[in-house]
């Protein structure tokens, strides 16, 4: 029994990380309808970000993960301005290739920076071991995963609905044309969703070196579950993708744990059958047009 | 004149050979004379070629985007390891078809699956399922041999008669072979009215439809038959090379591919055959200059060839061959860029 509860804790710890890895793609991918495939790579530029600055020039783990996010966003939108924003409007197979691309660069690039061996970040003692809650183990790493991606979640959700930003960036999403005739900057709406998205991604990937760990290779090991998230999601709100990480987390951790042998087995057979009976995701409105 | 029988007299003129063609085979086959110490690096670009001329037909004539084509190249490449290492079809030439055939009957499983929903789903769905077989390979590993392959396969001679040698110049005329004949059924299949009627659904195929185009049945059926090209070119992998390994399920294998295909040019054959000599030259050059970051310059050259187009590309490289054809045959002779893609 307490095991079950610890499995289903850590799952959610999972499921809370994959949505703050990719809930920037939702937005590109989701929303903006191109299609980012090297979205982990920006994921993979904060770890690395946070790991030197906290293995190797002593920061504070704490100061260190804002840094994280602002220098995955300053990649993102130097990027956006220079590259991606020429390919929006091109096909599916340009976009695909372009994003390929990068993302081979991005693993040749850290590669060649800092080695091809795994990374971990020096956690503070506080954040090490687990407690008992009731007789059931709670790691206190995934704690605080948990705490600070559930108040994201919620901020998200908030700036999405209530802000004016927020309802700028649904309505260039939903219309660009009509959104630009309403005086909104549609490219500079989406060069900063683009950029928060990469932002988020970059933090995700701090926080994920000590649970997945941290390699050269994380664009292409954790590709196919940001798309995972997104295509099952869906996009016609935060909640789908939300949903769908918890779902693929739980799925992962439980997955891993009660049948070891299957390995990724599982999580890709429930993704093809998703996809089959959905073919635009478990919630909501299809996420290419 | 009719405007159907124009467009049935420019499909004929299309379909007929040309020079230039016969003079690329022969230059291929010349090759296989004249470099005597390459064989190895050859057999591997006619693999690369077959494996590319077979996304081709999906994606340059059918528009179908695939991130997973690796899938059917891995089973045929198991599939020809495990009939040479069981002993259970000696004959190379046999085991290459039956291989292909049971990468065949996985591409028309999942084809149905792949018709479904749009380029996203079809890009998941294809890589899913590149994912969920090598997953599989790794489970059952007392058949596969997991991360270490399948070890110890032994190639009988073709036809009883003509056993592969050390230096692969078997293999590579072999393999010579295999292609060109895959290559004269694609011709084949491409030039025909069933060839014609998947352009018109890359083109749109909600028009195509409207036409009285069976659209799912033709995307199933070339889907199908591309997954049997690539179940050859795997199981010609495994015959040359006597390895089959994990990786060739791996995602960098259908990327690659891409790249491959992309190089040469979509929607006209010898776009794949083209592209596999020139990634490979590629590769060779970056590995010389750098061992072991050669994938940051091959991503470096995909960004490239996308962000100046596609189009464009082509058209810069054909200039000068249709400087020469002009001069020579006169202002109509030219060689055309090949078509735009999905």
């Amino acid at each position: 029994m307490t095991s079950i509860l610890t499995n289903l804790f850590d799952g959610v710890a999972y499921g809370m990380l994959l949505f703050v890895l990719a809930c920037g793609l939702a937005v590109t991918l989701g929303l903006m309808n191109f299609v980012n495939l090297a979205h982990g790579a920006f994921a993979m530029a904060g770890g690395y970000v946070c790991m030197v600055l906290v293995n190797r020039m002593g920061w504070p783990f704490f100061a260190a993960l804002p840094l994280a996010f602002v220098s995955s966003a300053a990649i993102g939108i130097v990027l956006e301005r220079t590259l991606y924003r020429h390919l929006y409007t091109r096909s599916h197979l340009d976009q695909v290739l372009f994003t390929i691309g990068l993302t081979f660069m991005s693993v040749a690039a850290v590669d060649y920076i800092q080695g091809s061996s795994r990374v971990f970040i020096n956690l503070p003692a506080a954040l090490q071991g687990q407690f008992d809650l009731f007789g059931v183990g709670i790691g206190r790493y995934r704690l605080m995963i948990i705490v600070i991606c559930g108040l994201l979640t919620i901020a998200l959700q908030m700036v999405l609905a209530k802000t004016r930003f927020g309802s700028r960036l649904r309505a260039a999403v939903d219309d660009p044309r009509a959104a630009s005739g309403f005086g909104i900057n549609v490219p500079q709406v989406f060069a900063f969703t683009f950029a928060f998205g990469c932002g988020l991604a970059g933090l995700g990937g701090a926080l994920s070196a000590e649970i997945v760990g941290l390699d050269p290779y994380f664009p292409l090991k954790f590709m196919i579950y940001f798309l995972i998230v997104v295509t099952v999601g869906g996009s016609s709100s935060i909640t789908g993708p939300f949903l769908a990480s918890l779902l693929l987390g739980i799925a992962d951790v439980a997955g891993k744990y009660y049948v070891p042998k299957m390995g990724p087995f599982v999580i890709y057979t429930i993704m093809i059958v998703i996809l089959i009976w959905r073919p635009n995701g478990l919630f909501g409105r299809t996420a290419a047009r | 004149m009719s405007a159907s029988s124009d467009v049935g007299y420019h499909a004929q003129r299309q379909a007929r050979w040309h020079y230039g063609e016969a003079a690329f085979w022969l230059i291929v086959l010349a090759c296989g004379f004249v470099f005597p110490s390459r064989y190895l690096i050859m057999t591997d670009i006619l693999r690369l070629a077959l494996f590319a001329m077979s996304l081709d037909l999906i994606l340059g004539y059918a528009g179908i985007v695939s991130l997973g084509h690796a899938a059917f190249f891995g089973v045929g490449a198991y599939a020809a390891g495990l009939l040479a290492l069981h002993g259970i079809i000696n004959e190379p030439v046999l085991a290459l078809v039956v291989a292909g055939l049971v990468a065949m009957v996985l591409g028309f499983a999942t084809s149905f699956l792949v018709i479904r929903g749009v380029d996203l789903t079809r890009l998941m769905v294809t890589l899913g399922i590149a994912l969920l077989l090598e997953a599989l390979a790794e489970r059952f590993s007392n058949i596969t041999g997991g991360t270490d392959g399948l070890q110890g396969i032994e190639m009988q001679p073709i036809f009883g008669e003509i056993p592969f040698d050390m230096f692969g110049k078997t293999g590579f005329f072999y393999s010579l072979a295999v292609l060109f004949l895959l290559f004269l059924f694609a011709r084949r299949v491409v030039h025909s009215p069933f060839g014609l009627s998947l352009r018109a659904i890359k083109n749109n195929p909600l028009r195509a439809a409207a036409i009285g185009i069976p659209v799912n049945r033709r995307l199933i059926a070339i889907y199908t038959l591309a997954a049997f090209y690539a179940g050859i070119a795997g199981a010609l992998f495994t015959q040359t090379t006597a390895i089959a390994s994990l990786d060739v399920f791996a995602f960098e294998r259908s990327a690659d591919l891409m790249l491959v295909l992309v190089i040469g040019g979509t929607g006209y054959l010898y776009g794949g055959l083209i592209g596999a000599v020139l990634f490979r030259m590629l590769q060779e050059l970056f590995s010389t200059i750098t061992p072991q970051y050669w994938q940051f310059w091959i991503g470096l050259v995909l960004v490239a060839i996308v962000l100046i187009g596609r189009q464009r590309l082509h058209r810069w490289m054909l200039y000068v061959p249709n400087l020469v054809i002009r001069q020579i045959a006169g202002r109509k002779a030219v060689v055309a860029a090949p078509e735009s893609d999905a």
